[in-house]
């Protein structure tokens, strides 16, 4: 198979204007006949599809969900970098592109993520100019706040809704093409499969979610940015809607899936509190800009936080990461909260859980500036514990939360299938093992705005004239499929609920891919899952028809992805012996216990192919090559 | 704690509806309502009968989509939460609790608990809207907004769409959803070359997919998840005068949608 990443040569800091001028442009009266499909409409999809229209293509765009803008980013809280360097304090392009590579411990592709930093500025300057209230200070200037892996304050954010805000930005804009009739918009229709002619992404079957109809949609490509894959636990911090349904059928078609093992579990959620939990909260990390983490130095100490004396606080960031402190990388500081509650000394009822404390920067600040910096991250507390936080210390937990992980894209972010683009949380790209906060919504908007409107026409240039009528016997065969499939759920009438499934399998995950993994058990899970996955095509029960708005039937189809994608996820964990990032592997570390990577043999990226239903999937490398850093251990001390 | 639900049910939009009452298992007073109904329909789905459809995604109040009508009020007991924010423990042991959809005209019910709300994007589509090109912007800082302004702008910018305004007021206005929308875009200088545009193509559509009349009773943000405030309604009020007195007397004023 040939991954060719199609990275322009030069050196680093022109290869992306290289690209540009050596980059096809399609002739704006050329523009109208193609059309494209757009699969979600979160940031990535939003910003891409608003973007396609105004140049000129018609685009339809996909969403499973009543509206475009109930994307899942809307739930994104703490904010978003850019390379502004506003704050006098040493910013660059380069310095973002540093500690991204960096904050994913050296598993990305450098020519990508140094265009993502190098793009980032444009970001904010489109966000203000469609009206995203950011935060700003007196003078009247953007406000700037800083986040996990940075010692510069470069994120931008609005209140704790900067996706929100972000989110409804781009939806603007969609909406605004969608007047103008440049976009059309089927909302409530789910991706069911991917449809290819002649090896060629030219369309998707989709299933309308409220008369329950199938149809096909043909198009000269077909862009993905339907976000990531996390749900596979369960519990995680995603909305409960959230799926891999998209890019796993994409995956069946013959796209590659990139290091499906390396997910992002968030160090600051609220702890799980009972068995009937359907969803984990987070809270933002920019609270760790005045949080102060810490456990009791005694283990089992099970007096209330305010009867423990300083001097019997262990204040274990701090302590073990003196330079970034509270604000060490996400992987780090859920790693070292894993370890303490390991030891005994976490707190709460369940001993899983450690605080997160603002009483010195209350007494510092004052009340009424934490107020207006976190007060709807305080509200969501309150509501969901029944505590205050302004008077006990907030007790946080990690929990997933985010998947560098996805489908494989080249330079131009297209997969290995011409014509399939993907975006945003779907690909795999720029995070490599763990990213850093406020880095998916810069990502997500940088694909969409301000890559694939220019490289989508080194693609489309070679397709004019060349899509199918949406009755091409390939289209047929793919919605028989999908078909087949719906009745298959339906007929089965077996004895457990797709829930029941669905939380099996995220207890295989999080116990044996989560964050800490190890050979044993991830052999274990591999043996676990394909018999729950046979297990579920017996024994589920998928009640009501399908020519209706059946939403056990959406989930059924979604867990029966999950239960594939599970397995491939624990093969790329046991095959990558070394832990780098959110990827711990607890026979690969340093006598302190910190992640002992291994650039010599696991320095790729790990690219899986399909190879059929219970068939051995097979792995594929893509070498990465740094030509402007070196790999170096990652230090946060 | 249990308690007992009266459930609105119905097939699709064509069909009726009615109430079927349901007894809940014991419950845990810290799950939320909607983990509540999740333990109902996993017991209706392993009786081999249909669970209770409901809207509902993120489950922290953000998205906009749960939208249930709790013993009469939209979203519930509790001012400034949603749905899905709503926990069991407001509720006492043994009570009966009847669940709606969201009722309003221009808000059909397509099963059981879920409405569709589409009307609402057809508001957002006809200008609610600044219009930038991709590309096109100057440097963020180039254009300062006082922090009092960019603070007010956000107030009115938290709205989630979820149409609970729409449902709590008896003629089914969109008033306070529009109102936030134009007030978040005309405070902010990017926004004002649109203003007179924007709000004479706001309340053209929202009349045209059949929302009715602000009587300015305010039942709106009472029950608003995100607490927006009715002041941002007389703002729209004053704009939308104005701007129909602007577009009388200039005869290049234009109503669409900002091509
Ligand atoms: C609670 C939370 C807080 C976060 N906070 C931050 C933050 O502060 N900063 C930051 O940078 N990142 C943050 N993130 C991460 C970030 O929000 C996401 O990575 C990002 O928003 C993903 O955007 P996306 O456009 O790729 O996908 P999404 O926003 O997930 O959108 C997916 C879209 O695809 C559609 N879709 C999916 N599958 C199908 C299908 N089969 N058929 C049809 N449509 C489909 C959906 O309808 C939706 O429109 C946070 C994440 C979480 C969970
Ligand atoms: S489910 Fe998202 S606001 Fe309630």
């Amino acid at each position: 198979m040939n991954l060719d990443a199609k990275t322009p040569s030069g050196p680093l800091a022109q290869k992306w204007d290289r690209h540009l001028i050596e980059s096809k442009l399609v002739s704006p009266n050329n523009r109208r006949k193609f059309e494209i499909i757009v699969v979600g409409a979160g940031l990535a999809g939003a910003s891409a599809a608003a973007s396609l229209g105004e140049l000129g293509y018609k685009v339809k765009c996909f969403v499973f969900h009543d509206s475009p803008r109930r994307a899942h980013s809307i739930a994104a809280q703490g904010g978003i970098n850019a390379a502004k360097n506003y704050q006098n304090d040493g910013d660059s392009v380069y310095r973002l592109f540093h500690d991204t590579i960096k904050g994913g411990d050296f598993r990305s592709r450098e020519a990508n993520v140094y265009r993502l930093a190098q793009v980032s500025a444009n970001i904010i300057d489109q966000c203000v100019a469609q009206g995203v209230p950011f935060a700003r200070e007196y003078g009247g200037l953007l406000a700037n706040r800083s986040f996990g892996g940075a010692q510069v304050s470069r994120t931008f954010y609005a209140r704790g809704q900067t996706g929100q805000q972000l989110l409804l930005g781009a939806y603007s804009a969609l909406s605004r093409q969608i007047g103008l009739g440049n976009v059309t918009m089927f909302n409530q229709r789910e991706m069911l499969d991917l449809v290819l002619v002649d090896g060629h992404a030219k369309g998707i079957v989709v299933r309308d979610l409220v008369n329950g109809e199938i149809s096909s949609h043909s198009a000269d490509a077909v862009i993905l940015a339907t976000g990531g894959y996390g749900n596979v636990f369960n519990l995680s911090t995603y909305a409960r809607g959230s799926n891999a349904t998209a890019i796993w059928r994409a995956h069946r078609r013959g796209a590659v899936f990139g290091n499906p093992c390396f997910t992002q579990i968030h160090p600051t959620c609220i702890p799980v509190s009972g068995d009937y939990q359907s969803k984990l909260t987070l809270m933002s990390e920019s609270l760790r800009n005045d949080g102060r983490i810490w456990v009791p130095k005694k283990v089992g100490d099970k007096r209330a936080p305010g009867d423990i004396p300083e001097d019997e606080r262990d204040y274990y960031l701090e302590r073990m990461y003196p330079s970034y402190g509270n604000l060490a990388p996400r992987d780090i500081s859920s790693r070292a909260a894993k370890r303490v509650c390991d030891e005994g000394r976490g707190v709460g009822a369940s001993g899983l859980g450690v605080y997160l404390d603002f009483s010195d920067s209350i007494n510092r600040l004052g009340l009424d500036t934490i107020r207006e910096r976190y007060n709807n991250l305080f509200d969501i507390y309150k509501e969901i514990t029944d505590e205050n936080a302004y008077e006990v210390p907030m007790r946080i937990f990690p929990a997933v939360h985010y998947t560098m992980g996805g489908l494989w894209v080249d330079y131009n972010l297209m997969s290995n299938i011409p014509g399939l683009f993907v975006l945003g949380e779907a690909n795999y790209s720029d995070h490599g093992a763990n990213r850093l906060g406020a880095s998916a919504l810069m990502q997500g908007l940088a694909d969409g705005y301000f890559v694939i409107p220019y490289t989508i026409g080194n693609y489309l240039t070679t397709a004019l004239g060349k899509r199918p009528p949406a009755d091409h016997p390939e289209f047929r065969k793919a919605e028989d499929e999908v078909n087949g499939r719906v009745k298959r759920l339906l007929d089965n009438k077996g004895k457990r609920t797709v829930q029941s499934f669905h939380k099996e399998l995220g207890k295989i995950m999080w116990d044996y891919c989560g964050m800490a993994r190890n050979e044993d058990g991830l052999k274990k899970a591999i043996e676990l899952i394909p018999q729950l996955r046979a297990e579920y095509w017996e024994n589920v029960n998928v009640p009501g028809s399908g020519e209706e708005l059946n939403q056990s039937l959406e989930r059924a189809g979604r867990v029966a992805d999950f239960l594939e994608l599970g397995e491939l996820m624990c093969r790329d964990a046991l095959d990558r012996k070394e832990s780098c990032g959110g990827h711990f592997r607890e026979e690969h570390q340093t006598g302190d216990g910190e992640a002992l990577r291994n650039d010599d043999d696991f320095g790729f990226v790990s690219c899986w192919e399909f190879k059929g239903e219970n068939e051995p999937p097979v792995m594929h490398r893509e070498p990465l090559v740094y030509e402007e850093i070196k790999m170096a251990v990652r230090n946060y001390k | 704690m249990k308690v007992r639900l009266k459930v609105w049910r119905q097939k699709n939009e064509q069909s009726e509806g009615g109430f079927q009452t349901y007894d809940t298992p014991e419950l845990n007073p810290n799950m939320s309502f909607l983990e509540m109904l999740d333990v109902i329909n996993e017991e209706l789905t392993e009786k081999g009968e249909e669970p209770i459809a409901f809207d509902h995604d993120c489950r922290e109040g953000i998205c906009g989509t749960c939208s249930l009508t709790i013993n009469g009020k939209p979203h519930g007991p509790h001012r400034g939460v949603a749905t899905c924010q709503t926990y069991m423990r407001s509720f006492h042991d043994g009570e009966t609790i009847t669940v709606e959809p969201f009722r309003a005209n221009p808000f059909p019910v397509i099963r059981d608990l879920i409405v569709n709300r589409a009307a609402f994007d057809k508001i957002i589509q006809a200008g609610g809207f600044i219009s930038v090109r991709t590309g096109s912007a100057p440097d963020a800082n180039n254009l300062p907004v006082s922090k009092e302004v960019a603070e007010l702008a956000m107030d009115a910018a938290a709205c989630i769409g979820c149409g609970a305004c729409v449902a709590a007021c008896k003629n089914a206005s969109a008033m306070l959803f529009v109102a936030a929308k134009s007030s978040q875009l005309n405070l902010l200088p990017q926004g004002k070359p649109e203003k007179d545009s924007r709000v004479l193509a706001l309340v053209k559509t929202m009349d045209e997919a059949g929302f009715g009349n602000c009587t300015n009773q305010y039942e709106c943000s009472a029950v608003c998840p995100k607490l927006i405030s009715e002041d941002f309604i007389a703002r729209f009020n004053r704009d939308y005068i104005a701007a129909g007195f602007r577009s009388k007397f200039s005869s290049a004023s234009s109503v669409s949608a900002g091509s």
